[in-house]
């Protein structure tokens, strides 16, 4: 009896630790995804500049991807993921997960340390966790979390409310330790491959090597800085001088004036940039007006003139990148076509057009790019659009927390967790900005999260795209194109396809 | 006098000549001003496009010509706005002094020291958005210095000989200070606009990125130039013509208010 | 003079004071709070709630003044909302160098640049080459600050490697070193505002040469340079003065578009920053230092006024 259990449970977490592989980094034809792979030497120094000031040093408090992509390299949870966006064990050697998906059972990581030189302990493991559940940055999908059980020395056990085979990717939250509670943003300590050494806020964070990283070879740098760099147009002078290495979110006329001391590689930034339409806005709460306007706006014509066509053009809210969940029959939903678009609006009675408020905020400047030409299309079927431009700040407050809007051009992201691309449609959710209200969505959505058959889950989460494309519940535009330029001399750089700039893999070519 | 009279004479054509292409642009420009076209995307200047196309190929000189307007108009409200009250300001507490002085100079203060940003972002919240709410928030932002330029004109003024006897002899101070001290202070008064419109122009951009100022697809010359900073060195085109064509309204204004300093 | 003091003492106090509840108002009035700026695209209104309980934004706006006020008069600025665990006493004091060295070196470029060319650019009044003077002097007015600083990077970084752009120095750390870099910024800076004093240098003169005192003058005999500067120039000195007190407070409050393009870590860039972040702790003390600067400033030139003209009073004003 005992023994059918067991093979039942391996030959389930066999078939779930499957299912949460296969991830690969957004590979569209033009991409150049990884520098040309030289000789690797150990040692030397980097300077990344990152376009977006750091939020917090505490990994449990931060908000933003920008802040992520740089902890990266400092914290580790008990997974982590790699650049193919499957998760591997890091603090953790090892995993079970329970039949029903409600127990997850890590073995902790033998002989790793923290950059402290303590050992991590189980103790730490169930601190971190707790504290993660209470912090900031902990999204919906965490409350589930129910408590973290010391089964002994080198075993914890992660308890959830209910079954959930998506959980393993909200364990990639940083292991803290428990003795420098209180110093988080003063004096950061983790298990990654780089630990901490300065922080100048609003200027520069330098980590150098943590030459008891637990990974070997990794990793290969000895020093890294991430230089602040509010300034674009400054940042790529700042490249061709020399103070800085690798520079992320080019444009592409910014990268046509770099020369051979630069490689450019493209990528995707992993965001979902739509239109987003607030579904409880006068013309908006019907389907047919919301239809019209994807089949009236030129999508990759966005992608052209912002990105020269790098962009990956989408028709749903999933980016490319997440391969296995992604639907690619959603991008064919709609093609421009002005007539369709026409007789849509005069079945729902809007002949004339109406007028149409587009909230942009100043936080990236495709934003304002997309809208002007959002604009532009929308004309052409009588809807008279124009655009509001926002402070960020504000746009947080009036658009996403009060929904107070009509139609808005951001980016969304998500996690390597399905659901987490899903949660904001969910007619109940707190985040669900876009007011979108539509039963069938919330049953299915229910059930994706609760199964734990892995081809049901892929099913209904194509299914959930299908819908969320054929409902236009907003209209979705581009997973915009990361355009990095980096110094001939290093190699190694790999994109992710979560918030990651993982700088362990990066050296020095011979 | 021949030299005023010249600069008269060039300031009047040249703001003429824009003021005609600004209301022009409102029934024609060569090319629709918003119009976006993938093909000439980064168009260097050819015949068919005197200023070239920008990045997402509309005509640049369609654009200054309908941005212009715009940028003109607000300037010269904001500088009308900072002049009028200011030199009122400016009049008054120089010609008075004492406690009164001292007050209204320290609010004059205030004002200098608040921070730019965070008024825009009053003025958003309290008045709501709109184009020429800029000029709102601009023209308080330049009272100040007006104020003081005047002030200290003034101060100097108002110690000159027949001033003292105008008042010996009984003159109301209003009747002195418009009919005796304005005059004398006239000619600053000028500079000051001049200046103060070439800061205006600067500014009216300024704040477009918080909302406040012409937004698109409305054009403005000033919102032209900062967008063009990307573009710098790929297509300087993008930045010089509307650079080209503030310089000209800049200097057609200065020569004009030159001018009338006589 | 005592009197004078104090009374200019208690007025800069004051004016503390004023400036101090007006910021701490605004921050009320505009959308959003430094809870929202922290959670991002996690806020919710449950969670929202929870860390303005912790930072203590739920409470009365005044109440809030009171204690921020009692605190900051004995010189603690409290903690920065969006660098935790970051005084803000010790981040000014980490950017106050820079903006003052810039504006500094502004200055100074200032004031020796711009007399000689002004009066130079005077003695051509009524020549031929007045025209190109004219223009010369408006593109330089004309010029956005951000155009001067990228053309000045590329040609003095990135072409002649004069300087490294991005590797600046701290005054604190190596004081003359850092000019060698600042000296850039302090140019983009201070040449626009050069070419305003150089106006109204030029025009002052010109409108001093028509008045009748010069007339009689030259007709006594004396020479033009005389003229120049036994009479007309100490005439051109007041609004040059006090132009020069209103372009001094603003350089040294910082130039937030300078700043960046050098990628220079200033008190323009942090005041503009923290205000979008709601920083507000961070903002109020900025704020104060630059009225100081400010109220500072000209009261210094009102002072100068009655230097320069033994006609005019400080009593009187």
């Amino acid at each position: 009896m005992k023994k059918k259990l067991l093979s039942n449970a391996l030959v389930f977490m066999l078939v779930v630790a499957t299912a949460l592989t296969g991830c690969s980094g957004g590979k569209s034809k033009k991409d150049s995804q990884e520098t040309k792979k030289g000789e690797t030497t150990s040692g030397g120094s980097v300077v990344v500049g990152i376009t977006q000031d750091l939020d917090s040093l505490d990994p449990h408090n931060t908000a933003y991807a920008g802040t992520r992509e740089v902890l990266f390299n400092l914290f580790e949870g008990l997974v982590k993921p790699n650049s193919d966006g499957d998760l591997v064990p890091a603090v953790a050697s090892d995993y079970s997960i329970s039949e029903d998906g409600s127990e997850y059972t890590f073995t902790l990581r033998d002989g790793i340390k923290f950059h402290d030189g303590n050992p991590v302990t189980v103790e730490d493991v169930k601190y971190s966790l707790e504290r993660y559940a209470t912090g900031s940055s902990a999204s919906a999908a965490f409350a589930i979390f129910e408590e973290a059980e010391v089964v002994d020395d080198s075993t914890v056990k992660v308890k959830l409310s209910t079954g959930n085979t998506e959980f393993l990717s909200e364990l990639t939250c940083a292991i803290l330790e428990q003795a420098n509670d209180g110093n988080e943003q003063t004096n950061p300590i983790g298990t990654g491959p780089f630990k901490y050494k300065s922080y100048k806020p609003g200027e520069e964070l330098v980590v150098e090597k943590n030459t008891e990283y637990w990974n070997n070879p990794y990793p290969y740098l000895d020093e890294v800085t991430f230089k602040i760099e509010t300034d674009v147009d400054a940042a790529v002078m700042e490249l061709s001088a020399g103070s800085i290495d690798i520079l992320q979110y080019l444009t592409t006329d910014q990268a046509s004036t770099l020369g051979d001391d630069f490689e450019i590689l493209h990528g995707s930034v992993n965001y979902v940039q739509g239109l987003f339409l607030n579904n409880s806005f006068g013309p908006l709460k019907d389907e047919r007006v919301r239809q019209a306007l994807s089949y009236a706006i030129d999508k990759q014509s966005i992608s052209d003139f912002l990105f020269d066509g790098y962009s990956h053009v989408i028709g749903t809210n999933m980016i490319p990148a997440f391969a296995k969940y992604y639907n690619e029959e959603t991008e064919n939903t709609y093609s421009v076509d002005i007539e369709k678009a026409k007789e849509l609006l005069a079945d729902a009675g809007y002949e004339d057009g109406f007028d149409l408020t587009i909230t942009v905020p100043n936080n990236y400047e495709p934003h304002k790019g997309a809208a002007e030409i959002i604009v532009e299309n929308l004309k052409e079927i009588g809807v008279n659009a124009t655009i509001d431009l926002v402070e960020f700040t504000a746009w947080y407050d009036d658009v996403y927390v009060g929904r107070n809007y009509e139609a808005t051009v951001v980016a969304v992201d998500g996690t390597l967790s399905p659901s987490s691309w899903f949660e904001k449609n969910v007619s109940t959710s707190d985040n669900n900005f876009t007011n979108y209200n539509n039963p069938e969505f919330d049953e299915k959505y229910n059930q994706a999260v609760a199964t734990t058959d892995d081809e049901e889950k892929i099913t209904l989460y194509k299914e959930l795209q299908t819908i969320l494309s054929d409902t236009a519940a907003s209209v979705y535009l581009e997973d915009p194109a990361n355009i990095v330029a980096i110094n001939s001399k290093l190699g190694g750089y790999e994109f992710y396809p979560v918030a990651a700039q993982d700088m362990s893999i990066v050296y020095y070519e011979k | 006098m021949n030299k005023k009279k010249t600069y008269i004479c060039m300031g009047t054509i040249i703001i003429l000549v824009l003021l005609f292409l600004s209301i022009l642009s409102i029934f024609w420009t060569p090319y629709s001003p918003t119009k976006m076209n993938g093909p000439l995307k980064n168009a260097a200047p050819s015949l068919s496009h005197l200023f070239g196309c920008d990045n997402y190929g509309r005509d640049i000189f369609s654009r200054v010509m309908s941005g212009l307007g715009n940028t003109f108009f607000i300037a010269l409200c904001t500088v009308l706005i900072g002049s009028i009250i200011g030199t009122l300001i400016g009049l008054f507490t120089g010609y008075y002094g004492g406690v009164f002085d001292e007050i209204i100079m320290r609010f004059n203060d205030i004002i200098l020291s608040f921070p730019s940003v965070l008024l825009a972002l009053v003025i958003i919240s309290v008045l709501g958005k709109g184009t020429y709410k800029i000029i709102i928030a601009l023209g308080i932002l330049f009272i100040p210095s007006f104020a003081r330029m005047i002030r200290g004109e003034t101060i100097k003024v108002k110690k000159l000989g027949y001033i003292e006897s105008a008042k010996a002899l009984g003159l109301s101070n209003s009747r002195i200070i418009a009919v005796h001290v304005f005059p004398n202070i006239f000619p600053k008064l000028m500079t000051n606009v001049a200046v103060g419109f070439n800061n205006a122009v600067i500014a009216e951009s300024s704040m477009s990125y918080l909302g406040l100022g012409v937004l698109p697809p409305a054009q403005s010359l000033g919102r032209m130039i900062s967008e063009a900073q990307s573009f710098l060195f790929t297509c300087p085109w993008y930045a010089c013509f509307p650079g080209l064509v503030i310089i000209i309204m800049i200097i057609g204004f200065s020569l004009l208010s030159s001018g009338l300093s006589e | 003079m005592k009197k004078f003091i104090l009374k200019k003492t208690a007025a800069l106090i004051i004016t503390i004071f004023v400036i101090s509840i007006i910021t701490f108002l605004a921050f009320s009035i505009i959308p959003g709070d430094a809870a929202i700026t922290r959670l991002g695209s996690n806020a919710t209104p449950e969670k929202i709630a929870k860390i303005r309980s912790e930072l203590g934004l739920d409470e009365n706006v005044l109440v809030r003044y009171f204690k921020w006020a009692g605190n900051a008069i004995r010189g603690d600025f409290g903690e920065s909302l969006q660098y935790q665990g970051h005084k803000v006493s010790d981040l000014i004091e980490g950017r106050i160098p820079y903006t003052l060295m810039i504006g500094a070196l502004s200055v100074l470029i200032l004031l020796i640049i711009s007399f000689p060319i002004g009066i130079i650019a005077a003695k051509f009044e009524n020549t031929k080459i007045d025209g190109i003077i004219l223009v010369v002097t408006h593109v330089f007015m004309a010029i956005p600050n951000f155009f001067m600083g990228i053309v000045l990077t590329f040609v003095f970084g990135v072409s002649l490697r004069v300087f490294t752009p991005g590797k600046y120095v701290s005054p604190t750390d190596d004081f003359f070193g850092s000019m060698g870099y600042l000296i850039f910024p302090a140019i983009a800076v201070s040449l626009p505002k050069v070419a305003m004093v150089v106006k109204y240098i030029r025009e002052a003169i010109s409108h001093e040469m028509e008045k009748d005192y010069v007339k009689l003058a030259r007709a006594k005999g004396c020479t033009e340079n005389r003229i120049l500067t036994g009479h007309v120039l100490k005439n051109a000195l007041i609004t040059v003065l006090t132009f020069m007190g209103l372009v001094i407070a603003e350089i040294l409050a910082g130039s937030v578009i300078v700043e960046q393009v050098f990628g220079v870590p200033g008190m323009g860039k942090f005041l503009v920053n923290a205000i979008l972040k709601r920083d507000y702790p961070v903002v109020q003390a900025v704020v104060i230092y630059v009225a100081i600067i400010v109220v500072l400033c000209n009261t210094i030139v009102d002072v100068l006024y009655a230097v320069v003209d033994p006609r005019i009073n400080l009593e009187d004003m």
